[in-house]
């Protein structure tokens, strides 16, 4: 059974960009990143997944459960960690986490306290006083205290030091590995490429590609990086072509033998070739479209 | 339970102040009583011929020289402004509050339905103003007592009684137009009790307003109505409790599809 499972969700919010006609498929036990900018549709489509807003056409399933029709079943098994974190004034840390666990009806004692210490959260402090990685770190126990099967962060790390970050991910992949699947939605490339298996990246409200981390970066294509001087003027396959003083840096999608030849004509005194990241196949689905 | 108690506790500041602040001024008003009647000779006249403005409070119809009239007069402009305007704050801000502090997110993120966050939310607004006209009610007799004067219990009940009905109406009412608001409402709420105040005190005024009393709650509230008949207007009070179980069920039906942004 997949833990996510989308056929053609589309929700639109009038002549505002929604999402249209989102398939995405999470298998359990996946750590899958979702990737895309700011506004591309990555919150709306979260949204719908977890009930907030309703589709316009198409179906969600999480677990096996329909997203529209069995919002509670669902949620009792889903931990959600929100972009924006709001909070009662008022309330001190462990009042929210105890309504968090109220509302479960479930004694999270254990491990709220425990996650608490790994992420130093101060849970006897308001909520009003707390730095905005504090209330994060907060959100991030009401996320994880009722050892969901299924975790979906929205833009997690989000006001949090590189440490906790580090501390936050290695939470993840424990969790992970005791069998939890992990939705990560993300703008920034390099931890979604440290940590998921599997991604989607969406581009104005549709899923452009999707499938495991490695098949999105092993495209074809390579990132030549020399020093020194090349004829590459007449070679095919050449695309974000930098020229500097010391050499030239590109990405190359053509046969090896011409980029052999074009280089060995040449006065090279360094050559590095690589498999592009995920953030040049990132910025490259978001430049004109097309595959590598 | 849980959301019950955490709306009480989210509204325990203002539900003291509000309280705090009508009882007093309420017994305040108990307090001047004693002094009131003593002057009734000079001020009776006085307040008996100030044309619509004595029509517009009752005052035409309700003698203030005696205990229950003054109550209804006097009192009663505290406790049915300031509990119409403390009910529909309430009422409006109940479900509306948790989308303009993005805090809905936070709950309806947990399994919980949305019919039974919508019960909750209003059982918690029906306890506090349950509790609120249950404390001002006391004082109210205890004031009474104090002053020495026979408590008309009747009377007493009978206005009580019809402002906490006045208030659970535009509670309901403002309940169901906070499900469709993101916004927190406060303007519309304080507008709305203060609106229909208003139309009953215009509807007081001459007689081709008079049916515009069927349009606010303070109509079945007319303490002059009331300690005449001694009894509530049945026909309005029915009206007033049907027009809020529409307001309620609109409510369920707007909140269990809206869109949580």
């Amino acid at each position: 059974m997949d833990a996510i499972r989308t056929r053609a969700l589309t929700r639109s919010y009038g002549r505002a960009r929604g999402i249209t006609n989102i398939d995405l498929t999470v298998k359990q036990g996946d750590f899958f990143g979702f990737i895309g900018p700011n506004g591309a549709g990555k919150s709306t489509t979260i949204r719908t997944l977890l009930g907030l807003i309703r589709p316009i056409s198409g179906q969600g399933q999480i677990f096996g459960l329909d997203i529209t029709g069995d919002r509670e079943r669902i949620l009792a098994r889903v931990g959600y960690l929100p972009a924006e974190t709001a909070f009662w004034p008022g309330m001190r840390v462990r009042d929210v986490l105890r309504l968090s666990a109220e509302l479960r009806k479930k004694d999270c004692g254990r491990t709220a306290a425990e996650l608490c210490q790994r992420l130093g959260l101060d849970t006897a402090r308001r909520v009003e006083e707390l730095s905005l990685g504090s209330r994060k770190k907060a959100a991030i126990v009401c996320a994880l205290q009722h050892e969901p099967d299924l975790l979906i962060l929205d833009e997690p790390t989000s006001g949090l030091d590189p440490l906790m970050q580090r501390e936050f991910f290695d939470i993840l992949r424990e969790r992970n590995r005791l069998g939890a699947t992990v939705f990560l939605s993300s703008h920034i490339l390099s931890e979604v490429q440290r940590s998921c298996a599997r991604a989607a990246i969406i581009r104005e409200g549709s899923i452009i590609a999707q499938g495991s981390v490695s098949e999105l970066t092993s495209t074809g294509a390579r990132r030549v990086s020399l020093r020194g001087r090349a004829p590459l003027d007449r070679l095919g396959g050449v695309r974000d072509l930098r020229l500097t003083p010391e050499g030239a840096d590109f990405l190359y999608s053509g046969e090896t033998a011409p980029l052999l030849q074009a280089l060995a004509a040449g006065d090279i005194r360094d050559l590095t070739i690589s498999e592009p990241d995920l953030e040049e196949v990132f910025l490259h689905y978001y430049g004109k479209g097309g595959a590598l | 339970m849980t959301i019950v108690k955490h709306e009480l506790r989210q509204g325990r500041a203002a539900f003291v102040l509000w309280t705090a602040a009508i009882a007093a001024l309420l017994a305040v008003c108990v307090f001047l009583f004693p002094e009131m009647k003593s002057e009734m000779d000079t001020v009776g006249g006085l307040f008996a011929s100030m044309g619509s403005f004595t029509a517009a409070f009752g005052m035409d119809r309700l003698s203030i020289g005696t205990l229950p009239g003054f109550y209804a007069v006097e009192c009663g402009s505290i406790l049915g402004l300031g509990g119409a305007l403390f009910a529909s704050l309430l009422g409006v801000s109940a479900l509306a509050k948790e989308e303009r502090d993005r805090t809905a997110e936070f709950l309806l993120t947990h399994p919980l339905s949305r019919t039974r966050l919508v019960t909750a939310k209003l059982a918690a607004v029906l306890i506090q103003l349950t509790a609120m006209n249950g404390l001002i009610l006391a004082l109210a007799l205890l004031s009474v007592a104090l002053i020495g004067e026979p408590v008309p219990w009747r009377a007493l009940l009978l206005l009580h009684g019809a402002y906490y009905l006045l208030q659970t109406e535009l509670a309901c009412v403002c309940f169901a137009l906070g499900a469709f608001l993101r916004r927190g409402g406060a303007g519309l709420g304080m507008g709305l009790a203060a609106g229909t105040y208003f139309l009953n005190l215009l509807a007081n005024m001459t007689d081709q307003a008079r049916p515009l009393k069927a349009l606010t709650p303070f109509g079945y509230c007319e303490g002059a109505d009331i300690l005449a008949a001694g009894a509530l207007n049945a026909g309005r009070v029915a009206v007033g409790m049907g027009l809020a179980c529409l307001a309620l069920l609109a409510a369920y039906r707007q909140y269990a599809t809206k869109d949580i942004r």
